[in-house]
């Protein structure tokens, strides 16, 4: 800094390092990030409505499965509910990431990034704040949506390490899923074009795939797409870690799915991330 | 003295739907604890520029120095030295104005203890105390600007950046925030400040250029401006656009350059005020033309912007931005209707 400053001088200047080491980059990261993350968080805290009603979305699902559909769906788990809340877990974060690229793309709009960009700060602490702060608020959905299916008779069977296992993978899953959406967000014209731009990726995937149906119970034709694309193998996955195996109706093994789960985790993380980056910096 | 800013040849053409050369060759210079205006109507590149020397924007070509320091070579330093604020208050909604500063402080890497105590001081050296706690959802449109540059100033930042700071405001709260930068360049501060508004211009820049389609068109002092387009401005109010298109042809001989006539309106400027009034209004009398208004009165920075773009600024452009659907078209042939409902009056008066 330079002496030259102005107003009256009542907190001295601190000095700030002027030339960053690669020790202090590091270290920029990790702090802006969590300012950024703490932001983020505290516009959720700041609007409980929207996630109040964030909520009542994937809880209406839960009833509409459990007490409408799920008495004509026939599956190989010891009850429809049990079947469908692993479905509903993944469904209700994958749909949670999707604000990664509504908060990015009003971020850009209102002229905030504007301001970041011309700040001393790490670069990639807006991304890495904003999926931050989109993984811990699916964590506590997560909460919710496991209390709210022990409420209408989800009962896990495979004990509590397997079970927060798989709402780990389920979470991880979201957070790489966040990066291809910051991705969507940081194309986006605007926050509303962003969510209408995410809906059209994330439907289908949701829908033709093992959360909500056995894939059995589908044309042939379809079953391959549904049963390997990444939202099934996540579902299988956490299916698998929560209820059991044989609750999958596929007679693969719990490894099968996490496996496969994981290596579709890291390549969108590994696509995603890079891309997602890119799009900030070329962003004017 | 020591230049603060310096910018030389800056160029950037943004390609897309329709190429747009934002910057065509800029080039200027700003002197250390001064106010440098960057002056010009919507689109003319004043907002580019500011986003290259903020290091937000990369330029094609040509370079900017900031202190000395490239900004594109040396960015990050460049980013510990500057101050941002912007023309859309760029603030968080969500967060309380003590929040929004803290913020900023922390990204700026400062000590927590430092930036608590600099947020309640800034929160009181612009009058946002009381409203410190409350989200700025409750904030009114001055406020949020204040807050804005207070936001900019967290880390005492040796040269400020204002992209049309007061757009939009009130005028008491326009006023208010002029005081502002008035007192922070008295402490030294170098600012760089882009307005359409020739009034802020003239009040708060002690240098300005004057940018149109990228390009500087003019600089200098706002005084020497003003000098260079004559002393004084005749201002002829008439009954009739045909009257004010004659007075402006009679008029006309007695400036440097040719009268202006804007509807009912004639105006030319002078050398000598009085001397001129005189003749004009004995050769108006000849004419049998009766003015309604007359006026002598000091140049003004838009009559500088006419006279060297040939087009104004401060109303149209704004109005024109300000309804956006489809504006120009329309808002021409509105004008046209009226020139056109004038008319019959003029030739009524022939007959």
């Amino acid at each position: 800094m330079t002496t030259a400053t102005a107003t009256p001088p009542t907190p001295a200047m601190p000095a700030t390092p002027l030339s960053p080491t690669s020790f202090s980059n590091l270290w920029w990261l990790v702090s802006d990030t969590i300012t950024l993350t703490r932001r983020n968080l505290l516009a959720v805290a700041r609007i409980p409505e929207a996630l109040f009603f964030s909520t009542i979305q994937p809880i209406m699902f839960v009833l509409l499965f459990r007490y409408v559909f799920g008495g004509a769906i026939q599956t190989d788990a010891s009850s429809y509910v049990n079947y469908l809340m692993p479905g509903i877990f993944v469904q209700t974060v994958a749909f949670g990431a999707v604000s990664t690229s509504i908060g990015l793309a009003e971020d850009l709009q209102k002229g905030i990034i504007e301001r970041f960009r011309a700040l001393p700060m790490s670069r990639g602490a807006v991304l890495l704040g904003r999926t931050t702060a989109d993984l811990i608020r699916n964590m506590f959905v997560v909460i919710i949506m496991t209390a709210v299916g022990l409420l209408v008779g989800f009962r896990p069977s495979t004990g509590v390490a397997l079970y927060l296992a798989g709402t780990s993978l389920i979470l991880l899953f979201a957070y790489a899923l966040s990066w291809g959406f910051a991705i969507v967000g940081l194309t986006a014209p605007n926050s509303e074009t962003a969510q209408v731009m995410s809906f059209p990726l994330i439907f289908p995937l949701t829908f033709v795939s093992a959360a909500f149906v056995p894939l059995a119970s589908m044309p042939s034709w379809l079953q391959g797409f549904a049963t390997y694309q990444p939202f099934s193998v996540t579902v299988s996955a956490a299916r698998s870690l929560m209820v059991g195996a044989a609750s999958t109706g596929t007679g693969r093994s719990t490894m099968y799915w996490v496996v496969q789960s994981l290596a579709w985790i890291l390549g969108f993380l590994i696509v995603f991330i890079p891309l997602a980056i890119r799009k900030y910096r070329t962003r004017t | 003295m020591t230049i603060a800013i310096e910018v030389e040849n800056l160029q950037k053409t943004f390609t897309g739907k329709r190429e747009v050369r934002a910057l065509d060759g800029v080039s200027f210079a700003v002197e250390e604890g001064t106010v440098f205006g960057l002056l010009g109507p919507n689109g003319s590149g004043k907002t580019t520029a500011v986003r290259v020397l903020t290091t937000i924007l990369r330029a094609d070509g040509g370079s900017a120095r900031v202190l000395g320091n490239d900004v594109q070579k040396k960015a990050a330093l460049v980013r510990t030295q500057i101050g941002l604020a912007g023309q859309y208050a760029a603030v968080d909604e969500n967060l309380t104005g003590r929040e929004n500063l803290q913020m900023v402080g922390n990204l700026n890497h400062l000590p927590r203890s430092f930036v608590a105590a600099r947020a309640v001081e800034l929160l009181d050296q612009f009058n946002l105390s009381d409203a410190g706690d409350r989200p700025l959802k409750t904030y009114s449109g001055g406020m949020r600007r204040r807050l804005d540059l207070a936001a900019a100033l967290v880390a005492r930042p040796a040269v400020l950046f204002l992209d049309e700071p007061t757009t939009g405001l009130d005028p008491q709260s326009r006023n208010d925030l002029w005081e502002v930068i008035e007192h922070l360049v008295e402490g030294g501060t170098t600012v760089l400040l882009t307005t359409q508004y020739l009034e802020e211009a003239d009040r708060l820049a002690s240098t300005l250029a004057v940018i149109d389609h990228g390009r500087v068109i003019a600089d200098g002092t706002p005084a020497s401006m003003k000098a260079g387009l004559g002393a004084t401005v005749l201002e002829v109010g008439l009954a009739s656009i045909d009257d004010a298109r004659r007075t402006g042809t009679i008029l006309g001989g007695l400036g440097s350059h040719n009268a202006l006539v804007n509807g009912t309106l004639a105006e030319v400027t002078v050398d000598n005020g009085p001397q001129a009034a005189m003749i004009g209004l004995r050769a108006l009398d000849a004419e049998g033309i009766i003015p309604q208004t007359f006026n002598l009165r000091e140049p003004s920075l838009d009559d500088v912007f006419l006279s060297l773009t040939g087009h104004r600024t401060e109303a149209e452009a704004t109005a024109d931005e300000a309804d956006d659907s489809a504006p120009r078209t329309k808002r021409r042939k509105a004008r046209m209707r009226k020139f056109e409902e004038a008319m019959p009056v003029e030739t009524g008066e022939f007959s």
